[in-house]
């Protein structure tokens, strides 16, 4: 009979071993897929792990690639991971980077053609303020009625989605299109645009606040009161009442970090990588992110390790799309099995398995 | 087997001495917005990269990546997929505009095919498109005859330039076989969501239409027409044969295999240019359906002499005396709207009742 | 405004079916939640019902078992999830997401081949005497059998749940998995029926989608419908009668809005398509407010890893 015996810590090796695991047990899970559609298993696992990173065809191009992806990511998921910890669901981040996106292309587009420094500046500020916005909506509906923020964040997403179409359209169309949606091109508009810092890395502003975040929630979580206030509510809410944790206060600054830097990321996306606001701006990264922060088990460092990882799948599925014709889906249910062998390999570190005869469970 | 071997292998099959240029495997790449599987839009692409291959056998090679975002995801696709070595790229969604022209500035070998779009900042870049619109005038007049309610309903996707010229161009040809006919647009903001589609169908079937056009991709309006009975549509993007002979009585298919064909030979051939490229009816860009039984003789015959007038390039749907919604005059008695106008067209005719959306 | 020209039978025999969907998802989804575990996953199972609806309906010729192989589906990919959480002790939220994205790859590949392709019909069951009553009769009783298979499953579910010693002990380890432990119960073994259940609800509601409600075969077709289903489970406050009233609110709007568009009435399409969205928010809000600040509604052991430890 096996049974699971709680580890009064997590163990710190299978911490370290059990990610390890799970690639290894999703290349032979993943292998066995793509043999039985008849494509090369060995090489369909290198085209997806190893090429991105040092093929010498596609790495060059390629890895810098991968921080461009997985900035985004990382930048929400962190913002998630702190109310994640402390039980505040914010689901709806998706929403607040379409949100992001919007207000920090309206600005930008209203300075259009100007050429002036503070420009950028401000459509950082107006971005991270809409995300901001979005995320008080369900903040303040939590904190005065009560009302779940599972729900009004989700719903708030397909809100988002509309006022999207309707500005692609509309407000911020670019008008020298002839009737065509979607906004002038921001990444060419000096001004407006988020370029790569230095080239040939791939890192703009987005994937710098990304770190910045990174780092920053690492000292919020292990130095500052509020990060203590957060893990003991995740832990016990009876006990950070005990510590007088306002618990109100604690929603409004998680939604609000969360929404501001879903917000960020939007904005960055929008004057970089993306150029412009069009009717399917957002490509499900306030979902994805959702999957990094567990991914990363709601750790700093974790989230941006597990960031890199994901956007190493989607770089290497496209690869592997392109070279070997595997479908779309194959690489989906890849990805999808991946985070079935890390969330069900994670038992080994706060479990210990013994075998045990005849016992009952 | 490395690319000399095979060249060597298919040197001395051919046996004759043939130069290495002309041998040379031309690689084509196709970026796909949705799957295959769509049964629209991207079926239609898919089942063009394939007639490539049946065309063109070991001289060609083809890859393609399905359901890619527009946008940055779509850049980085395109740009793997020029560093493997493609010759030819066809992005086959609007919204890959931009990322077309951004990837194809920094690779000036490759030849870029943009469909639907009209940026074109290198020479390596071409764009394509359909006159879809002329489609809808054969089945808008098979839908003005057919109409016993006189209500036909048209179920559009997003209110952009393309959607609205194909209302226009359906409603004109229905006026013009019956002053009576009355259109009902729906805006679904969706190019494809089959449960939205088909409530908006049967929102259309139970207000008293009986002929449903759409623009949108998927077979749930024909499933809810074949439902109510006594109501038909028609094939969209596809054929949607799995509907005739009723409730679909015909259909519009976007068939780019001869296009697609010919800007591989012409890479071939080494005489790719850019081009600007808006194709109909005449070329089989846009081909017309089986008419099935369920329609009348007379109106198939009137279908098909439009498809011939069309063919022959003796007919435009958008031939004056036309005006605006608003009664201003758009085009006087004979004259035919310029392709810029059509491009852009962001007004509905006189007749047609309702707001377009912002 | 005219209004007048909103037909009201069709109005309602429409939400009827719209909602459908969503109605069954929801109502499994509560008594999944109900037994304290949070199940994101409901729109990769409702999209692998969907397809597997599809073809078993399509092999066989039959809707009815079209219908039982997407229930058996949805309760196997519920199962995968079930087995995660419940044995592995994964995290609820984490391991939804995945099993979403892990049920909209594999439906797109079993799906090949089966686009175009038309699905026998499910035939509408009108009920005799019933439907023959004017008005009424076309708007409530002349539908298809799942319509009223969803209606009945709330009906059952809410008695089940008020009534009966299943429906106590479900709620008991829903609220503390560790006092129902105590008094003896097999809190895995219940949460794992229980997980089962909005499985094979949530596959029928997605075969409902392919089989009657569209129906054809499309990638991605479910297209957020498991969402909706998830927050209609909130909005409901847990209670199967509010689970109706939800569903149908949402399927009526969505509804509604197309026929006001096709009615003429001049009122913005764009923000039209937000109204369903946004007045499920107003209405949570209103009830959330009128029921006070003390009031949570969700079971206590929501989310919560359940471990024997003895």
């Amino acid at each position: 009979m096996i049974r699971l015996e709680k580890r009064p810590q997590p163990s710190k090796l299978w911490i370290a071993l059990t990610p390890v695991l799970a690639v290894i047990a999703t290349m032979i899970a993943g292998g066995i897929l793509f043999a039985m559609l008849g494509k090369p298993p060995v090489e369909a696992i290198r085209t997806i792990f190893w090429d991105p990173l040092f093929s010498e065809q596609f790495a060059a191009y390629s890895r810098p690639q991968l921080l461009i992806k997985a900035g985004p990511l990382i930048l929400i998921a962190i913002g998630l991971s702190l109310g994640f910890r402390a039980g505040i669901w914010n689901i709806g981040a998706e929403g607040q980077y379409i949100m992001g996106a919007i207000f920090g292309a309206a600005v930008g587009l209203a300075f259009y053609p100007m050429e002036a420094f503070y420009i950028f500046p401000l459509m950082v500020i107006a971005g991270a303020f809409g995300g901001w916005l979005w995320a008080m909506i369900p903040a303040l509906l939590r904190t005065k009625f009560n009302t779940n923020e599972i729900l009004v964040s989700l719903l708030l997403v397909y809100v988002a989605e509309f006022l999207l179409q309707s500005m692609a359209l509309g407000a911020l169309r670019n008008p020298d299109n002839s009737g065509f949606p979607g906004s002038r091109n921001l990444s060419q508009y000096a001004s407006a645009s988020n370029p790569e810092l230095f080239t040939g890395t791939g890192i703009h502003w987005g994937v710098l606040t990304a770190f910045i975040a990174v780092i920053g929630a690492y000292i919020l979580l292990s130095r500052h009161i509020l990060g203590f206030q957060i893990r003991l509510t995740g832990q016990s809410e009876r006990a950070a009442r005990f510590a007088s944790v306002n618990p109100k206060r604690l929603v409004i600054f998680c939604l609000g970090i969360s929404g501001l830097l879903a917000g960020l990321a939007g904005m960055f996306e929008v004057s970089g990588p993306s150029g412009q606001i069009s009717i399917d701006f957002n490509a499900g990264y306030g979902f994805t992110a959702i999957i990094v922060a567990f991914l990363g088990r709601l750790n700093p460092v974790g989230i941006l390790l597990a960031g890199i990882l994901m956007a190493l799948t989607y770089v290497g599925g496209e690869l592997a799309q392109i070279m070997l014709g595997l479908p779309a889906a194959a690489i989906q249910i890849f990805q999808g099995m991946l985070l079935f062998f890390l969330l069900a390999l994670d038992v080994l570190s706060n479990f210990r398995i013994r075998f045990r005869k005849g016992g009952i469970a | 087997m490395n690319l000399k071997t095979i060249l060597t292998g298919a040197t001395l099959a051919l046996g004759v001495a043939v130069s290495a240029q002309a041998n040379e495997v031309v690689k084509a790449g196709f970026i796909y917005v949705g799957v295959p599987g769509d049964g629209g839009w991207t079926y239609e692409h898919d089942q063009s990269r394939q007639a490539v291959e049946a065309y063109f056998g070991d001289e060609v090679e083809t890859t393609y990546v399905e359901s890619v975002p527009e946008g940055p995801d779509a850049e980085r696709v395109m740009t793997q997929m020029a560093l493997t070595g493609v010759d030819i790229i066809f992005t086959t969604s609007f919204g890959y505009m931009e990322a077309t022209n951004n990837v194809a500035a920094k690779f000036p070998n490759v030849k870029f095919e943009h469909a639907t779009g009209f940026m074109r900042n290198t020479p390596n870049v071409s764009t394509y498109s359909a006159r879809f619109y002329e489609g809808r005038a054969v089945i808008g007049t098979i839908a003005g005859r057919m109409t016993k309610s006189n209500k036909i309903g048209y179920i559009g996707s997003f209110p952009i330039p393309e959607v609205i010229r194909g209302i226009n161009s359906s409603y004109l040809s229905a006026k013009k076989v019956n002053p009576d006919v009355e259109m009902k647009v729906v805006w679904v903001y969706t190019w494809f969501d089959p449960a939205k589609e088909a409530d908006a169908a049967q929102a259309l079937i139970d207000d008293g239409v009986d002929v449903i056009l759409q623009h949108t991709d998927s077979t749930a309006p024909l499933a809810k027409a074949a439902d109510a009975g006594g109501v038909i549509g028609f094939g969209q993007a596809s054929d949607m044969a799995a509907y005739a002979p009723a409730p679909r009585v015909s259909s519009i298919i976007d068939n780019w295999a001869p296009y697609y064909i010919q800007r591989v030979q012409d890479v071939m051939d080494g005489t790719w240019e850019s081009t600007d490229t808006w194709d109909g009816i005449s070329t089989g860009m846009v081909k017309i359906g089986d008419i099935t039984d369920a329609v009348p003789a007379d109106v198939k015959a009137e279908a098909m002499d439009l498809i011939a007038q069309m063919k022959a390039g003796t007919f435009s749907p958008f031939t004056g005396p036309i005006n605006k919604q608003d009664g201003s005059v758009w085009l006087a008695d004979g004259e035919v709207a310029d392709d810029g106008t059509l491009a852009g067209m962001n007004f509905y005719v006189e007749g047609i009742v309702g707001d377009i959306p912002n | 405004m005219d209004l007048s020209s909103i037909d009201l039978v069709t109005l309602v025999a429409a939400l009827m079916v719209a909602s459908t969907p969503i109605l069954l998802a929801a109502i499994g989804e509560l008594v999944v939640e109900k037994s304290g575990v949070l199940n994101l996953g409901v729109e990769g199972m409702m999209i692998t019902g969907a397809i597997t609806g599809f073809m078993g309906a399509v092999a066989t010729g039959s809707p009815v078992f079209g219908f039982l192989f997407a229930a058996l589906s949805g309760a196997g990919m519920a199962f995968l999830f079930g087995f995660l959480t419940q044995y592995l002790l994964s995290n609820q939220v984490a391991t939804g997401l995945a099993l979403t994205l892990f049920g909209l790859g594999l439906s797109s590949m079993l799906g090949q081949g089966y686009q175009g392709v038309r699905p026998p019909s499910t035939p509408r069951l009108d009920i005799p005497v019933l439907s023959d009553i004017p008005v009424l009769g076309q708007m409530f009783f002349s539908h298809d059998l799942m319509v009223y298979l969803s209606l009945v499953l709330i009906v059952l579910v809410w008695a089940l749940l008020k009534f009966t010693r299943a429906g106590l002990i479900l709620r008991a380890v829903g609220e503390s998995h560790d006092a129902a432990h105590a008094l003896g119960f097999k809190v895995v073994r219940i949460r794992m029926l229980a997980i089962m259940f909005g499985g094979a609800c949530a596959g029928l509601g997605g075969a409902y989608l392919s089989l009657v409600r569209v129906p054809q075969w499309a990638d991605g077709m479910t297209a957020g419908a498991g969402w909706i289903a998830l927050a209609i489970v909130v909005f409901a406050s847990w209670k199967p009668v509010w689970i109706l009233v939800g569903a149908y609110l949402f399927g009526g709007m969505t509804v509604l809005q197309l026929k006001l568009q096709v009615a003429n009435i001049p009122v913005p399409v764009e923000y039209l398509s937000m109204a369903p969205f946004v007045i499920t928010i107003l209405v949570m809000v209103v009830v959330s407010a009128l029921r006070g600040p003390g009031f949570v509604g969700a079971p206590a052991a929501l989310t919560k890893v359940f471990h024997a430890s003895n």
